[in-house]
């Protein structure tokens, strides 16, 4: 137990550093790094592309989660957000506008999300399940049930391009993370989220703006998903409104809760959603490697969070805890 | 005092106390009323048996996975993964009668304990392990999902003489035909009735739901009845999917996707409190037929494209979460 509040990354380091291991003893391929052209290609590169939007939808979650809440909407705002970015692009504006539009839409679904859940009170389950219902039929009447295909060179260069020859994706995200983790962890902020998590009540009486703090959570949760959305779209150079981030919030919430963050809120740790969204990920490419069908991969994904929740729970720890002083005494 | 006013008030009084019990019965009857009134003043034809009928069978499969999670929200759980359970135990049966050539009864006596027993093991993680029941039924979805797929990725028809039987089946009433399907919600509603509002179990848990900590003082089996209701809830999904089965004559993996949610907006529209504690089952049943009306209106517009339905939904399930909050804030 001590082990794990010293370092919370730990565990999911090691799940990490564990499965690459393991493939690379499997397939000595997998840890190859290529340069053609100046830029980097490779097994690994493919991953952080790859799992570039569950990062960045991570993100968001995280601090969602930190104040003790849960958006499952973030799916349906990627269609959202991706439905919006491809409309625009199709009558012409510019890529500047369309970005802005996109991450505008995010903010206002963020924004809703909040508003249900710090000022009226209501369950956060519940209340982002009324956009996850609802946001998937506006993303289709957005694009009116069809898949747009994209066409424009700054967007497909979010998605395929490189820069200094890295992938520009995951470097915008690594962009993203280092900016929010300087933000809460060298201002009070991340105190502050961590207190309304912890305990609102307390938080309210210490003189925290509780209801502010938690509905800027989830305009935060939006913001990411709508730009989750931009590149979701650009990934495939379509807006595809029934299979944009289709079980999306799953995977965010499942590299949050491994990275180490507490599904009852109060602590977050922002470098362990970021190993736990590569975590996630690299099994995922493992599966694939190993040719499971895609149907099936969700199979140990459930059983893993499944492992890591249980390790987490007080009575597990506890029982683990008993052992270790039984070896010891 | 005069007999006559004495009893007339009795009855007054008998009349607000059933209202205030019921409020949300009620305001969800008028609702249904209202819609199902709109409609058939709009579309020509819409007002007859076969439409209202209709209402109770082409949703038959969602109404009966729909009671299993009124009674998980009965205790204030949630239940995300019987969509999933639906896919696993439609393609599981349909595999097992087409190409292993197992007696119909027995798959589905197997369907059933799978998904009792899904259902079961998630109870046990959420009470006893004290894990969150939205994350471990999101693995649920996952693990059941998956093994769906694992059967088989693609349909399989079912071809047996007593699915043939089942589904060509009607019962007439007067002029009202019910089929076999809608015949089982039927059912299914009402088993759901007596186990929610005539049993220790069903009032365990509401109290649960009201609760949780004065319901363990007062020495109710908690343990027992949360991993119950998840159970509970396992079968109705499965049998669900059986039904579902017979509804469509193919098993299929991939159905019922997204389900669980327009079950559990069916609940919330029939006035039960997602938080727990207080509800009816016949609120799921006025749910079903809302969440039919508002399906087949828009069939019969013709103008209106389908994801229409989810907006509707999503909206409604909107309007009544904040009437519910706003009536609980002023209690």
């Amino acid at each position: 137990m001590k082990l794990r509040a010293k370092s919370p990354i730990l565990w999911p380091l090691a799940g990490l550093v564990a499965l690459v291991l393991l493939n690379a003893v499997f397939n000595p391929a997998f840890l190859k790094i290529t340069v053609l052209g100046g830029h980097l290609y490779g097994v690994p590169m493919d991953i952080l592309s790859q799992g570039s939007r569950t990062l960045l939808v991570a993100l968001g979650m995280t601090l969602v989660i930190a104040t003790g809440g849960v958006d499952l909407s973030v799916g349906s705002v990627v269609a959202i957000t991706g439905g919006v970015c491809a409309v625009l692009l199709q009558d012409g504006h510019s890529f500047a506008l369309t970005i802005a539009a996109a991450l505008g839409a995010g903010l206002l679904a963020g924004t809703a999300n909040g508003v249900l859940v710090a000022r009226f009170g209501i369950q956060p389950i519940v209340a982002t399940l009324i956009l996850m219902v609802a946001g998937r039929g506006l993303a289709q009447l957005i694009v009116g049930g069809q898949v747009i295909i994209i066409k424009g060179a700054a967007f497909e260069y979010l998605a395929n391009g490189f820069f200094l020859g890295l992938p520009v994706a995951p470097l915008l995200v690594a962009a993203l993370y280092l900016a929010t983790h300087f933000v809460l962890r060298r201002t009070a902020l991340g105190l502050f989220i961590e207190a309304v998590g912890d305990n609102e009540t307390a938080a309210r009486f210490a003189g925290l703006a509780a209801t502010r703090i938690k509905t800027c959570a989830y305009i935060f949760c939006g913001a990411c998903a709508g730009l989750t959305g931009v590149l979701a779209a650009a990934n495939i150079m379509a807006a595809d409104a029934y299979r944009a981030g289709e079980n999306m919030e799953l995977d965010a919430i499942f590299a949050v809760v491994v990275g180490g963050t507490a599904l009852t809120g109060g602590r977050f740790v922002i470098l362990g959603t970021a190993i736990g969204a590569l975590l996630i990920q690299t099994l995922t490419t493992t599966m694939y490697n190993l040719g499971v069908p895609p149907a099936i991969a969700p199979v140990p994904k459930a059983l893993l969070i499944i492992g890591v929740t249980l390790l987490q729970s007080e009575k597990v720890g506890r029982w683990i805890g008993g052992l270790w002083r039984r070896k010891t005494t | 005092m005069d007999r006559w006013t004495l009893a007339e008030e009795n009855d007054v009084s008998a009349i607000r106390k059933f209202l205030s019990r019921n409020l949300a019965l009620v305001t969800t009857a008028l609702i249904f009323i209202a819609l199902f009134g709109a409609a058939s003043r709009m579309y020509d034809g819409f007002f007859s048996s076969r439409v209202f009928v209709g209402l109770l069978s082409d949703n038959a499969f969602l109404g009966i996975s729909a009671v299993g999670t009124t009674l998980v929200i009965f205790s204030g759980g949630i239940d995300l993964s019987v969509g999933a359970v639906i896919g696993f135990t439609s393609i599981f049966t349909a595999t097992l009668i087409e190409q292993h050539h197992i007696a119909p009864g027995l798959a589905w006596f197997l369907a059933l304990a799978a998904g009792s027993a899904l259902g079961a093991g998630m109870g046990v993680l959420i009470h006893f392990y004290r894990l969150p029941a939205f994350l471990i039924t999101l693995a649920g979805m996952f693990l059941a999902r998956g093994a769906g797929f694992w059967i088989s990725t693609e349909s399989v028809g079912v071809d047996h003489p007593l699915y043939t039987k089942i589904s060509g089946y009607e019962l007439a009433v007067g002029s009202v035909v019910f089929p076999s399907n809608a015949l089982m919600l039927i059912a299914v509603i009402l088993l759901g009735y007596v186990l929610a509002h005539h049993t220790r179990f069903g009032r365990t848990l509401l109290a649960i739901g009201g609760n949780e900590h004065s319901a363990l003082l007062m020495g109710l089996p908690i343990g027992v009845a949360k991993v119950s209701v998840y159970a509970v809830n396992g079968f109705c999904a499965a049998l669900a999917g059986i039904v579902a089965t017979f509804y469509t004559g193919s098993g299929n993996p991939s159905m019922g996707v997204g389900l669980e949610l327009d079950a559990i907006a069916i609940v919330v529209i029939g006035g039960t409190l997602l938080t727990g504690g207080r509800g009816h089952i016949f609120g799921t049943l006025l749910g079903i037929l809302i969440f039919g009306t508002i399906q087949s209106a828009i069939l019969f517009d013709g103008r209106l494209s389908s994801w229409w339905m989810r907006i509707v939904v999503g909206g409604l399930l909107l309007v009544f979460i904040l009437l519910q909050r706003f009536f609980l804030r002023r209690k």
